[in-house]
Parts: C-alpha cells; sequence; structure tokens
C-alpha cells in the first residue's frame, strides 16, 4: 500500500493469484459454482455483504495461486457481468481483465423450457447468446430453439 | 455428419426452391423406386397417423423399404431406453431416420447422435420443417408463384408452429401478411421483430370477415380450446373462427383457402365444395414434397 490509504482489507491479501471483485452478493454462491471453486484444492478467502458503491452489496471471491483462462473466467458474465478479475503477482495487481459474454455457452446453464430434450435426457445444453437492446441478453437454446432470458437463467448442479 | 433437415432454417432459399422443383417432377410422375435398396426409418415417439402414413407413403413410393413404430408403447423406450440409444441402434440398420418426438430439440439431437440423414417430422411445438415446404409447394402451385403473395394466417397464431415455420420461409419471397387471431392467440412479438428487420409488412385483426377479400391465401388454424386460460373466452371466440361459404362471396378468385389439418369447426362442410377449398390437395401435396425431401437428403435429387 504505496500510499497508505488502505488501512486494512476486509478480505486479506493474497501474494499470488486472482481475484474477483464486484460480484453481485446475490450471485455469489453460483460463481463459485460455475468456476467449480467447490473442488479447488487452493486457499480461496471470500466475503459478501461488503458495501459497494456501484452494487450496494458486493461479494468478492480471491483464489490464491490460481490463474483462470479467458474463456474459463468468461462463463460467470453469465451471472455478474460487471464482475472485475484482477490479477496479482506479488501482492500486486499486474493485470486487469474485462469479462465479456461468450457467444456460445455449452453446459452451466439450464434451458428455460421444460419440454426441452436437454430437461428429460442426459444431453449436454447448448446455447448462442444474444444481446438485448437494454443491455440484457439471452440465450437460445441450439436444440428447442427457445430463448430464456438471463434473468430467468437456472445454473445447473454438476 | 450426414445433411438432416430439422428446422426449416436448414434449408437456404435456393434448397427450399429445389425441394418444390422435385417435388412437383414426383407430382407428374408418382412412382419413381429410385429407392429400392434403401431401408428408411419412422420412428414416431407420439401418434400421428397423417404425418406417418404421409412419409410411409412418400417412402414406398420412391421403392424404399420402412420399418418403425407408431408410438413408443411397445418398444424399449417404455423400459427407459434413452433417445441416444434408440437412435444409435436404428443409424445402423436403415438409410434415413424420419423421427416424431414429444420433446423439443430432440430431432436436432437425433441428427448429432446418428450416422444416417434425420428427418424432423415434429418436435413437440417446435419445427415440423415438412409441412412447411408443403405449404410452400402448395401456395405456389395455386398462385404460380411464391413472390409477392398476399397471405392471411388465422386462428392460434400464439403457439402454432406452422405459421411460425411458414412465416419465416415466406420471408425469403417478399409476402404481405394479414395476422387474424383473438387478443390470447396473436402472433408473438419476436415474429412481428423479424419481420420489421426484414422490412415486411403485416397488419393485425381480430375479425375474420375483415381479411378475406384481400388476400390470395387464407391459412387457416385451429383454435383449441386448451390454450385458453378463461374457458368464457374460447366460449366467445370459437365461433368468430369458422369460416362459411357465404363469407367467401368476395373472395378473389385465385383466393385457395390452406390448413394444416385436422380440422374441427374452423372450416364448415360447405366450404369444401367452394373453389377456394383446397386443403384437401395440400395433404395430398405432402407426399409428393416427402418424397422430394428424403430422395434429396440421400443425394439422389
Amino acid at each position: 500500500m504505496e500510499n497508505g490509504i488502505r488501512k486494512e482489507l476486509k478480505v486479506s491479501a493474497i501474494e499470488n493469484g486472482t481475484v474477483l471483485d464486484h460480484i453481485p452478493s446475490s450471485q455469489l454462491f453460483k460463481v463459485i459454482r460455475i468456476l467449480n471453486l467447490d473442488d479447488c484444492k487452493n486457499q480461496i478467502t471470500f466475503g459478501t455483504n461488503l458495501e459497494s458503491k456501484l452494487l450496494g452489496k458486493k461479494a468478492i471471491i480471491k483464489v490464491s495461486d490460481r490463474y483462470f483462462a479467458d474463456d474459463e473466467i468468461n462463463k460467470i458474465a453469465l451471472v455478474a457481468p460487471q464482475a472485475k478479475i484482477n490479477i496479482i503477482k506479488n501482492f500486486e495487481v499486474v493485470e486487469k481483465k474485462v469479462i465479456s459474454v461468450p457467444k456460445n455457452i455449452t453446459g452451466i446453464v439450464k434451458c428455460g423450457n421444460p419440454k426441452c430434450i436437454t430437461n428429460h435426457q442426459p444431453v449436454t445444453t447448448k446455447f448462442s447468446t444474444v444481446t438485448l437492446d437494454n443491455g440484457k441478453f439471452s440465450l437460445h437454446c441450439h436444440y428447442c430453439e427457445k430463448d430464456t432470458l438471463s434473468d430467468n437463467m437456472i445454473i445447473s448442479s454438476n | 455428419m450426414p445433411k438432416s433437415l430439422i428446422s426449416i432454417h436448414d434449408f437456404t432459399k435456393e434448397e427450399i426452391l429445389h425441394i418444390l422443383d422435385v417435388a412437383k417432377e414426383f407430382e407428374a410422375n408418382k412412382t419413381q423406386p429410385i429407392l429400392r435398396d434403401k431401408i428408411v426409418a419412422t420412428l414416431f415417439f407420439e401418434p400421428s397417423t397423417r404425418t406417418r402414413l404421409s412419409f410411409e407413403t412418400a417412402a414406398n413410393r420412391l421403392g424404399a423399404r420402412v420399418i418403425g413404430f407408431s408410438d413408443a408403447v411397445n418398444t424399449s423406450v417404455s423400459k427407459g431406453e434413452t433417445l441416444k440409444d434408440t437412435i444409435k441402434m436404428v443409424s445402423n440398420y436403415v438409410d434415413i431416420i424420419i423421427i416424431r418426438h414429444p420433446l423439443e430439440g430432440s430431432s436436432r439431437y437425433a441428427s448429432e447422435v446418428a450416422s444416417v440423414p434425420v428427418i424432423n417430422a415434429g418436435d413437440g411445438a417446435n419445427q415440423h420443417p415438412s409441412q412447411t415446404l408443403l405449404d410452400l409447394y402448395t401456395i405456389r402451385q395455386t398462385q404460380g408463384r411464391l413472390d409477392n403473395i398476399d397471405i392471411n394466417m388465422v386462428g392460434d397464431l400464439k403457439y402454432g408452429r406452422t405459421v411460425h415455420s411458414l412465416l419465416q420461409a415466406l420471408s425469403h419471397f417478399s409476402p404481405k401478411f394479414t395476422f387474424t387471431a383473438p387478443e390470447e392467440l396473436k402472433m408473438p412479438q419476436e415474429y412481428k421483430i423479424f419481420l420489421d428487420k426484414k422490412g415486411i409488412p403485416y397488419k393485425e385483426t381480430t375479425d375474420l370477415s375483415e381479411g378475406i377479400n384481400d388476400t390470395d391465401i387464407l391459412y387457416m388454424t385451429r383454435v383449441q380450446q386448451e390454450r385458453f386460460t378463461d374457458i368464457m373466452e374460447y366460449e366467445k371466440v370459437k365461433n368468430c373462427y369458422s369460416l362459411t361459404a357465404d363469407m367467401l362471396k368476395g373472395a378473389r378468385k385465385n383466393m385457395k383457402i390452406l390448413h394444416p389439418l385436422p380440422r374441427i369447426n374452423e372450416i364448415a362442410q360447405d366450404v369444401d365444395d367452394t373453389p377456394h377449398a383446397y386443403y384437401f390437395k395440400q395433404a395430398e401435396n405432402g407426399v409428393y414434397v416427402r418424397m422430394a425431401i428424403i430422395a434429396y437428403l440421400l443425394g439422389y435429387k
């Protein structure tokens, strides 16, 4: 902390790894699930319901000694499009990544159409993303050709 | 992956026109046993007598032999076999698979698992592309062209998959649409946005008598009771969407009435005897169009 302004961190700093910041508190556990952090053996600290000017309540996740590939990290755009990704090396932010909604999504999300084959048989879901005028997006199912709005998305549990 | 027909989007405008031309050839010469050494499977996981008989007639007229089932009750599906396994097994037996399944997206999935071409004969409320192609064939047959057609779609425009697919397919040919539907069953917004983007004009009405005289095609569909949340509302509209012969007095001479069938009470029996009735011929055309689809996907036409 060169200029000595930040006295204390709510979630302790990491030496090396990835910090996922500005996650809406309500989406924290979805992000954990999407990135499969449940199975991750690295040190992970997270905090939630932290004050945020931008989001009201935000969550933060810090994963030590782990760096994510872009297409892996982009998946969290589904639930936390405004998240900020900081790459930490030797306690310093060496890179900031902006996430973007991927064009195609395989798995992760359930199709919202109860009559879709993917909700009845062991078929991996496949979607293309369509950006809407209001900045939100919807998922177009490759199989049943129905659209699921991002607001109504259900993350599949696997 | 061999070429399949799952959704009307799978065919380009050129392919659509090619299918219609081949179908015309088959109509002129109805029995052409060019697939004498082929086997066609018709896998009907839900009953649809009309569609199945049409496809099986098409296969037989091409000289192919047909295997399959007409509902899933007496098959290994009832023992819990997955669709994947059924399709894998059948693809090893036959040259082409025709599938009807109640779940949406099932035909697309089948085409990804199969080693032979797949034709979607209806996957739930999603797609039924051979119906769309036979509708186009019939429109061209009755009007002598597909371009610049005035078409009035009537009935259940909200859930009716045939009108949605036909709308998309016709968008290649600069049509003018009228949508006649009760408030509860209006054409969904997404299709109107689609037309707006393509600059295709449409008007909407709830009154059937309004759009009969200035259209080339009157495309009738069934208004189904189960679509209504309010049963009183259904009782009110059901007779408004019933077409009778005396309503046709001011219609254009070339105007033809189409209907995907089965019809219940939306077209009165007395319409059958007018020169505008064309729905039975439309159903017959289904055989030639399906012959064309099968022959094309197997590389024969």
